[in-house]
């Protein structure tokens, strides 16, 4: 294979310094994540929206149904079967629900998070809906912030962002522009050129990401119970394989509009079912499964268990995820080189 | 013996009812600027991209020094010896014109140095300015600069003054001439035919993704025609209609003379004011128009 790592290098250095000069982009690249981790941290702070979701344990045999408890009608509140206990109980814990109704228990009970204003909120209108009263009590294990849940969601679909637009847009762009017919005239090799474009993309991005996490995480102060190294591991692994869907997306589109489209409708169900600002758990089967296809749900689920259950590398938790990351950004390089063209013919 | 030599190209596009090439063969020799006009649609972009290699023909072949430059390793070593200006391409963006120059020059084996490149191109006033900053004639200078950096034998400008003003137009012909005084070979396209009379040694005119006509600008026009024009306003000529067979081009109207003395003594006989008449030799201008029956940008 024609491989020459001195073109690499110039094309890889070039790319890297047209990003860092155009100061508007980099700066909202920057800005945009730390004004809605912000954001975020001061809306969650203050008054809730009466949006509620509960898990509800079932004894065999039964429906969720009033029958149960009248606070099963309670307006606002998503209820939905829930088959796991322990699911249910780490879920309250990482804020993915607001509270947990087990009827199998005897006497039956209610669990929630005493961090959480929601779960607070939803105590109230359950006591007030009279029924059987239910027995308190708050979720096991250390409590966490909705922000530290919150956090990891924020910065990934911001890498989302940087990475479909940072590739898939700039590829179209320099084809249309008619600079890749120029350098497909030089020795440059496709392979060079989309090598380079990856890892110009992957550098910068954990880049900006470390900047905004560390910079974030000196006012927000973010739940840390694994490894920093972990944690940057899965972060890489998760941004390249999204760099790669961008590349892929990008590999044969000559217009930027389309080229726009596309990415759009990959990173807005991608925003919406991966799992970055609320839980999909109670949504029909389809769309969790339709959740499983993008990376982001990934990423943010492994960075999610080393940032607040500890995982290591070895834990399902975070192995499972990684090698998933592992496959989606081998799949996408090799679709997006395979379909890569240099110019509009 | 010609550096480069097309031989029967062809190239039809998917779903394209005609060929945008039909047929196309000539030979370029070293050292001269070649010349390859046409109206547009004529197929002279499509030809020379296949002649820069960067478009395969669908029949036919071209040889560069004799081999063929679409095949395997020799597709490669006709990439590190040929200089190509593209009619449009951007550059990378917020990089200055030495960078962009170092950048190109990191992509090749062997480069030409960026001093006498600098020099050749007269890059020197705006050498450290973003490539975004550049006006029209100065961007020109650098995707030349560009075209040169891998000291090509061959050199493809594709319609590289389209848009300049006159000044940065002629400024570039000096450079253009500069590169043919170094020995290169230079392939030009454009639309301006005082460019091409100024500039090349030769030249072919397509039409119908055909060559129509070729050889040097003063043979064809030689071959074609032995008559000269008089111009006259047409305000002046229209009265004349009826009695000269003048031809209407918009504010001027034309005459051709095989015996220029003898129509001017008719156009005096009928009393027409020589203040404004304007009598010039044939040009290339009239042989494209005679050729292919249309006007250059049209």
């Amino acid at each position: 294979m024609n491989f020459n790592f001195k073109r690499l290098a110039a094309m890889t250095i070039a790319r890297s310094m047209e990003f860092l000069r155009d100061r508007a982009t980099l700066s909202w690249n920057v800005l945009f994540p730390l004004l809605t981790v912000a954001g975020f941290a001061w809306i969650f702070s203050g008054p809730q929206q009466p949006l509620f979701k509960v898990a509800v344990l079932l004894p065999q045999g039964t429906t969720l149904s009033t029958e149960l408890h009248p606070f099963l009608a309670a307006p606002s509140v998503q209820f939905y079967v829930e088959p796991n206990g322990a699911d249910a109980q780490a879920k309250v814990t990482r804020h993915r629900i607001d509270m947990a109704l087990d009827f199998r228990a005897e006497p039956a009970r209610y669990l929630i998070n005493p961090e959480s204003q929601k779960g607070s909120a939803l105590e109230t209108l359950l006591r007030g809906t009279g029924g059987t009263p239910l027995q308190r009590e708050e979720a096991s294990g250390q409590r966490i912030r909705y922000v530290d849940w919150a956090a990891p969601g924020i910065l990934g679909i911001n890498l989302m962002f940087s990475c479909l637009f940072g590739t898939g847009y700039v590829i179209v762009r320099y084809r249309k522009s008619g600079y890749l017919k120029r350098l497909n005239a030089t020795p440059l090799t496709a392979a060079e050129f989309i090598v380079a474009q990856l890892l110009s993309r992957l550098v910068l991005t954990m880049l900006v990401t470390t900047v905004v996490f560390a910079g974030s995480n000196l006012f927000l102060h973010y739940r840390m119970e694994g490894s920093y190294w972990l944690l940057g591991l899965i972060t890489a692994v998760g941004s390249y394989s999204m760099i790669a869907m961008g590349l892929m997306v990008s590999a044969r589109v000559t217009s930027e509009e389309l080229a726009g489209g596309l990415l759009n409708l990959l990173s807005w169900p991608m925003m919406v079912l991966s799992g970055v600002f609320f839980s999909i758990d109670g949504a029909p089967k389809a769309v969790v499964w339709a959740s499983q296809v993008f990376p982001l749900t990934h990423l943010l689920n492994a960075a999610r268990a080393v940032m607040l259950d500890g995982a290591g590398l070895a834990s399902p938790a975070v192995a499972t995820p990684l090698l998933i990351l592992v496959a989606c950004a081998v799949t996408f390089t090799l679709l997006g080189a395979i379909g890569f063209r240099w110019t509009q013919d | 013996m010609a550096i480069l030599e097309a031989r029967g190209l062809q190239k039809t596009y998917p779903k394209a009812k005609t060929p945008a090439v039909a047929d196309v063969s000539f030979a370029v020799a070293p050292g001269i600027c070649f010349g390859l006009l046409g109206p547009n649609g004529a197929g002279k972009s499509t030809t020379v991209e296949i002649l820069e290699g960067v478009l395969r023909p669908s029949a036919g072949e071209v040889l560069f020094k004799s081999e063929p430059i679409h095949a395997g390793a020799s597709a490669k070593r006709y990439r590190d010896q040929v200089g190509i200006q593209f009619q449009s391409t951007a550059l990378q963006e917020f990089l200055t014109v030495r960078e962009n120059l170092r950048f190109f020059a990191a992509l090749y084996p062997k480069i030409r140095s960026e001093d006498e490149l600098i020099a050749v191109c007269r890059l020197e006033e705006f050498l450290d300015r973003d490539t975004l900053k550049l006006s029209g004639g100065q961007r020109q200078r650098v995707l030349l600069a560009i075209a040169l950096i891998n000291d090509p034998q061959i050199v493809f400008l594709d319609e590289p003054t389209t848009g300049l003003d006159p000044q940065a137009r002629r400024n570039f012909w000096e450079l253009v001439r500069g590169i043919k005084a170094e020995g290169k070979t230079v392939l030009l396209t454009t639309h301006y035919m005082e460019e091409a009379y100024e500039l090349c040694d030769e030249i072919a005119i397509m039409d119908h993704g055909k060559v129509i006509a070729s050889g040097s600008p003063q043979s064809l026009l030689a071959k074609h025609f032995n008559d000269s024009v008089i111009e006259l306003p047409s305000e002046e000529a229209a009265a004349l209609m009826d009695r000269l067979p003048f031809t209407s081009r918009g504010e001027l109207s034309e005459l051709t003379s095989h015996d220029v003395a003898a129509s001017l003594d008719q156009l005096r006989a009928m009393g027409v004011s020589l203040a404004r008449l304007r009598i010039r030799p044939r040009t290339l201008e009239d042989l494209f128009i005679e050729l292919t029956g249309k006007a250059l940008r049209a």
